[in-house]
């Protein structure tokens, strides 16, 4: 194969028709709550471990609705609950986040 | 797709175009990448429907590529541009075609920036009296070749000798159509169609026979973009702008790609070459690429000419296959002959796309 010095990236783009959503619709019929998030990023804002490690229920959310794994970003997580004491629309996040760890 | 839907708001955005005397300005890069071009543009407005069109060689670059790679301010663009419209004044004509792209959006960028900014108009005037003593007037049509073109589609085809029609099965050939991102993205209205639904190139096809692929992503980029291919560091951005173009339009097995920019058949057509080294991916049938024509290309070919005199064999990916589907007669032993039946030489040929 020629080496050209540049090469071909891997598309963005999701297929949303590939995508296993069995992970986040088993989260949201334990913790309906998941259901009305909306992205606004006050959990990420509020988290201690953002800073740090890229921690974000938002993030981990909409990881959870393309499919994606959430296992790195969940282990840095404390579980101090500041996120769920943030949550304009009252998303039980501290309760998710267990509950994704228990279905994983 | 409500295909019906969508050719009535194309309708809804048709522009006005004078049948004749038209001052034609050339592209920097196109007859270095598809030679004869502008050639057969010129041969086809000249001779095959006995139009005005006047040019000078005292024509220079309009600045557009130094103004989208960042390299001059817009207000060198402008009285380079100025110069220009000098020089049309100069000839006595009115009516402005420039055969590049993005000249075209530059013109057009330009000319309703002078609309918005009057005050800078009269300086841009000034700056090319104080360099060079001349004194333009704006043009009064501002058009792309390829809607002059488009505007003779019917004469064309009213002479056309080959239509975009396999004559061994009588299907129409299936063209993907794709317009250059300064056509009509920056100022809708200046394009035929508009900037969602361009009829330019889809107008061409549907006249002379064809018919045009629609696909998700028929309105991408061609992946040139001046500041992703110029930056080597960032080309791998454009390739991959290109693969997705070429992954999205393969299901609808295309048979040929027109283009009316400067970049985009460049780069649709070396960059398949390059994405067969990369993943040993071909697009075409039987190993070979899909071919990329510029439209004055497809007009020489619908028009009967020797397609070795059009310069399609200087074409990365083999156009073989089209000239047979289309019915073209061709001496394939005269591909690499020139002029006076010259030798001009062979190109090392890829293994990982099949070309002749």
């Amino acid at each position: 194969m020629t080496d050209f010095g540049f090469s071909i990236s891997k598309s963005a783009t999701i297929d949303m028709d590939a995508v296993d959503m069995e992970l986040y619709e088993r989260v949201c019929r334990q913790v309906p709550s998941a259901r009305i998030c909306m992205s606004c990023g006050s959990c990420s804002a509020s988290c201690v471990a953002a800073p740090y490690s890229g921690m974000s229920v938002r993030k981990v959310i909409l990881a959870l609705q393309r499919g994606k794994d959430v296992r790195t970003m969940l282990s840095n997580c404390m579980l101090c609950g500041k996120c769920s004491m943030a949550c304009p629309r009252g998303v039980n996040t501290r309760n998710l986040i267990l509950t994704v760890c228990r279905n994983l | 797709m409500i295909y019906e839907g969508k050719k009535r708001i194309w309708s809804e955005y048709q522009k006005d175009i004078p049948d004749d005397h038209w001052y034609y300005v050339r592209s920097c890069i196109r007859q270095n990448f598809f030679p004869a071009s502008e050639r057969m543009f010129t041969e086809i407005t000249r001779n095959v429907l006995g139009k005005d069109l006047y040019e000078t060689p005292h024509h220079t670059t309009c600045g557009g590529i130094a103004y989208h790679c960042d390299t001059l301010p817009q207000e060198t663009a402008m009285t380079i541009v100025a110069r220009q419209f000098a020089l049309m004044t100069e000839a006595g004509y009115e009516n402005y075609v420039p055969s590049c792209i993005t000249s075209f959006g530059n013109y057009a960028e330009i000319l309703e920036t002078w609309e918005e900014f009057p005050e800078l108009e009269a300086k841009i005037r000034e700056n090319l009296w104080k360099a060079c003593r001349r004194e333009f007037q704006k043009p009064k049509y501002l058009a792309h070749s390829s809607d002059l073109i488009f505007h003779w589609r019917d004469a064309i085809a009213a002479k056309a000798k080959h239509l975009l029609v396999n004559p061994h099965t009588g299907a129409p050939l299936r063209i993907v159509e794709h317009i250059g991102c300064h056509y009509a993205k920056m100022f809708p209205s200046k394009g035929e169609g508009g900037a969602e639904y361009p009829y330019v190139l889809a107008g061409m096809i549907e006249s002379w026979g064809g018919e045009v692929v629609d696909y998700p992503e028929r309105r991408h980029c061609c992946g040139y973009g001046f500041r992703q291919y110029h930056v080597k560091a960032n080309r791998g951005y454009s390739i991959s702008n290109t693969y997705k173009k070429f992954e999205s339009m393969e299901p609808y097995h295309p048979d040929a790609i027109i283009t009316n920019c400067p970049g985009c058949p460049y780069f649709l057509d070396r960059w398949q070459y390059v994405i067969a080294e990369q993943t040993g991916k071909t697009y075409g049938e039987n190993g070979f690429g899909i071919p990329v024509l510029t439209y004055e290309e497809l007009a020489g070919l619908v028009l009967g000419y020797d397609p070795w005199n059009l310069g399609l064999q200087l074409h990365q990916v083999a156009v073989e296959p089209l000239l047979d589907k289309m019915g073209v007669d061709y001496d394939p032993d005269a591909k690499y002959l020139g002029v006076n039946r010259e030798d001009i030489m062979r190109p090392e040929l890829p293994k990982s796309i099949r070309c002749y």
